[in-house]
């Protein structure tokens, strides 16, 4: 007993010494160089969405030390406030909060999903400091808030996308399967919305929840659906892997789309031999090396992936994309409002043209605050466990 | 009978039975010590993310999973010697709640050690799947169904046939009795809590080539199994499979005949239902309460 509580109490101390040490860092910082610009940011560190918060903060992180090393913007250096809301929405406002009133950070970036992003919403609009989310559902955009803008392709756009092809190949009637919440149930939504304007039927719509060990029963259903030519599942993390396992299991032979919610190597080494002939959009990040010469994007995505594989021996996915185009977009744009004064900063970034980012060319305007057309999606196929570029 | 009613049975009896497995081990460790062990999620977790990263360092699939599963009975045997049994004299209550705090902590270091991605195990014996009646049923179904069947039969020669599982139920039926006649019933808890970790881990690297894990894979799986062992009657071995078969295969049926919303919600209005006429579950006893 005696043991546990003291290892319990050291444990405790740790904590609470690395929080001090944050907190006295930070207030150092500001107050040797009191021109540091304050990037506030709340991402999903830990929990179910890790896999998009983890390389989020990475990538902030390593673009921010790489930034101040070349003497910051216009001389200013910059100061990275994150902190981790394990995926809650009440967690991500009450930090959206404390970055705003009591580390006073000059602009947010986060949060890594929806429902965390929609919590800090509110407190942005209300406060008036530019928000840059990572989260891909088009309601943070649509209809278009003040102080919101986003870098991820939305769920709108990537289901336009794959209509477009099913369309080519003259394959109209489809079964969707899309998880039942947050990220598939927002691509579900927006899939009926825009299916008819390519003429696609949604034939069978089926859903399974995030944890669902097992969706034959789901696909079942979907193959007895007479005239399905081929079949477009919705979601991100664990279910995409079953569905395609099970998809594989049911000997399912019509062509098999998946949204760019696994348009990561993680995802490829998961599924194994059952994930090949899949089609999914993807960012230029995800095929890099078989971009032509000529993509303004190349030389941006190969520098990016370089210096993120050499810090952290990874690959940097998609979702580490959409943090560096949050974080240069910003940077570029205080570059041009030569500071930070908020609403110079947010003029600044609706007047974003032509930037290249990982995820895509960015234009924005006062009525689109994401910026990003059908052409900034590469539609992939999986072979031989690798990305092949189809467009 | 369709293709298409075959097809829901077999998942569900697939899934049914990985539930029932995590079930099991509620139900050991509620006999021997009357705590709900939340933490039984996290030794299913364990061992299959430990088979994942002992055969990522080149371990052949054999050693990695005996290795596995022997670093889960430790952790069980170390979760009841450190978290439980200082608490020795506290109410089920505080000891239930040691142990949710206890599956927090092990979620935790998991995630530190393995990472917070998802894994995958190749299939014991290939991939290429049994075509029954059009129906289709994969090879690492029937180990899942073998070693549950396996376990059922281990575990009642245990219990039926061995000194030591005589003395666990015996001391599981009348506590004080068992230590009258000599049982040393604080050896029973550990006993209690490593068998209930041997099960877990066993469970879980059987169905992870099906399922894929992850550090939070324990979480769902521990919801599932807590709610087939209470169908079936907490404490009641036989109660926890039946438990876990019927809300696999009510949940397959529900996504096949009626809609695949009420997937989930349907294992669980069974439960409630089953609950509010038989508050014991379907095979507990209907036996008195100790005062």
């Amino acid at each position: 007993m005696s043991v546990l509580s003291s290892a319990v109490t050291a444990a405790f101390g740790g904590v609470l010494a690395v929080l001090l040490s944050f907190t006295g860092s930070g207030a150092l910082a500001s107050g040797a160089v009191a021109e540091t610009i304050k990037i506030g940011s709340f991402l999903s560190v830990t929990g179910g969405a890790s896999f998009l918060g983890d390389p989020e903060k990475k990538t902030l992180e390593l673009e921010i030390a790489a930034i101040n090393r070349q003497g910051g913007i216009n001389g200013r250096l910059l100061d990275l406030v994150v902190y981790d809301d394990g995926g809650a929405a009440d967690k991500a406002a009450s930090f959206v909060k404390r970055l705003i009133e009591s580390d006073q950070v000059d602009v947010l970036v986060g949060g890594s999903t929806t429902a965390t992003t929609m919590a800090a919403v509110p407190l942005a609009e209300k406060a008036g400091i530019p928000l840059v989310s990572l989260a891909g559902a088009v309601v943070i955009v649509e209809p278009v808030k003040t102080w919101v803008f986003k870098t991820p392709h939305t769920d709108r756009l990537a289901a336009e996308k794959i209509f477009e092809d099913l369309r080519k190949r003259g394959l109209l009637k489809i079964g969707l399967i899309s998880e039942d919440a947050g990220f598939g149930k927002s691509g579900h939504d927006q899939s009926l919305l825009v299916a008819r304007n390519f003429g696609i039927e949604i034939a069978a719509d089926e859903v399974y929840s995030a944890k669902d060990p097992d969706t034959t029963a789901q696909l079942t259903k979907i193959r007895n659906t007479p005239g399905v030519a081929a079949l477009f599942n919705f979601g991100f993390g664990q279910g995409p892997a079953v569905v395609t396992r099970n998809v594989r299991q049911l000997g399912l032979t019509v062509p098999f789309y998946q949204s760019h919610g696994v348009a990561s190597k993680a995802f490829i080494a998961l599924v194994g031999a059952a994930g090949e002939g899949i089609r999914l959009p993807a960012s230029a990040l995800a095929v890099a090396g078989q971009l032509p010469d000529g993509d303004p994007q190349k030389p941006v995505v190969l520098r990016f992936q370089q210096a993120y594989a050499e810090a952290y021996k990874t690959e940097a996915s998609t979702f580490a994309g959409y943090a560096y185009d949050a974080l240069h977009m910003v940077v570029e744009a205080a570059g041009r409002a030569g500071g930070v004064d908020k609403a110079k900063l947010r003029d600044e970034l609706e007047r974003t043209k032509n930037f290249v980012g990982t995820t895509g060319v960015f234009t924005m305007s006062p009525s689109d605050h994401m910026g990003l057309s059908l052409s900034s999606f590469h539609l992939v196929e999986i072979k031989n466990g690798d990305w092949v570029l189809l467009d | 009978m369709s293709s298409a009613f075959l097809q829901y049975l077999f998942s569900g009896l697939t899934i049914g039975s990985i539930y029932a497995l995590a079930g099991l081990g509620f139900s050991i460790i509620y006999n021997a010590s009357h705590v709900i062990n939340f933490a039984q999620g996290e030794f299913i977790m364990i061992g299959a993310m430990a088979t994942v990263s002992l055969t990522g360092l080149g371990l052949p699939l054999a050693a990695a999973i005996a290795l596995a599963v022997a670093a889960t009975v430790l952790v069980g045997a170390a979760v009841a010697r450190f978290a439980i049994m200082p608490a020795r004299g506290a109410s089920p209550v505080t000891l239930i709640i040691i142990t949710i705090g206890t599956s927090v902590f092990l979620r935790g270091a998991a995630q530190v050690l393995w990472g917070k991605g998802y894994h995958a195990l190749p299939s014991f014996s290939g991939d290429t799947p049994f075509v029954v009646m059009g129906a289709t049923l994969l090879p690492q179904s029937l180990w899942v169904l073998g070693t549950t069947l396996a376990v059922i039969a281990g575990l009642g020669w245990f219990f039926g046939r061995t000194l030591y599982g005589k003395a666990m139920l015996a001391t599981s039926c009348n506590r004080l009795a068992a230590q009258l006649v000599g049982i040393r019933v604080s050896g029973v808890l550990l006993a209690a809590f490593a068998l209930a970790a041997l099960l877990g881990a066993v469970g879980g690297i059987v169905m992870t080539p099906i399922t894929f894990t992850s550090s939070e894979a324990g979480i769902m799986l521990g919801l599932k199994g807590f709610s087939a062992a209470v169908l079936g009657g907490l404490g009641n071995g036989a109660g926890a499979i039946l438990g876990g078969l019927i809300v696999g295969v009510a949940e397959a049926m529900s996504a096949g005949y009626l809609s695949s919303a009420y997937k989930e919600a349907t294992a669980f209005a069974i439960i409630l239902f089953v609950l509010l006429f038989m508050p014991r579950g379907l095979l507990g006893q209907p036996g008195s309460e100790r005062v």
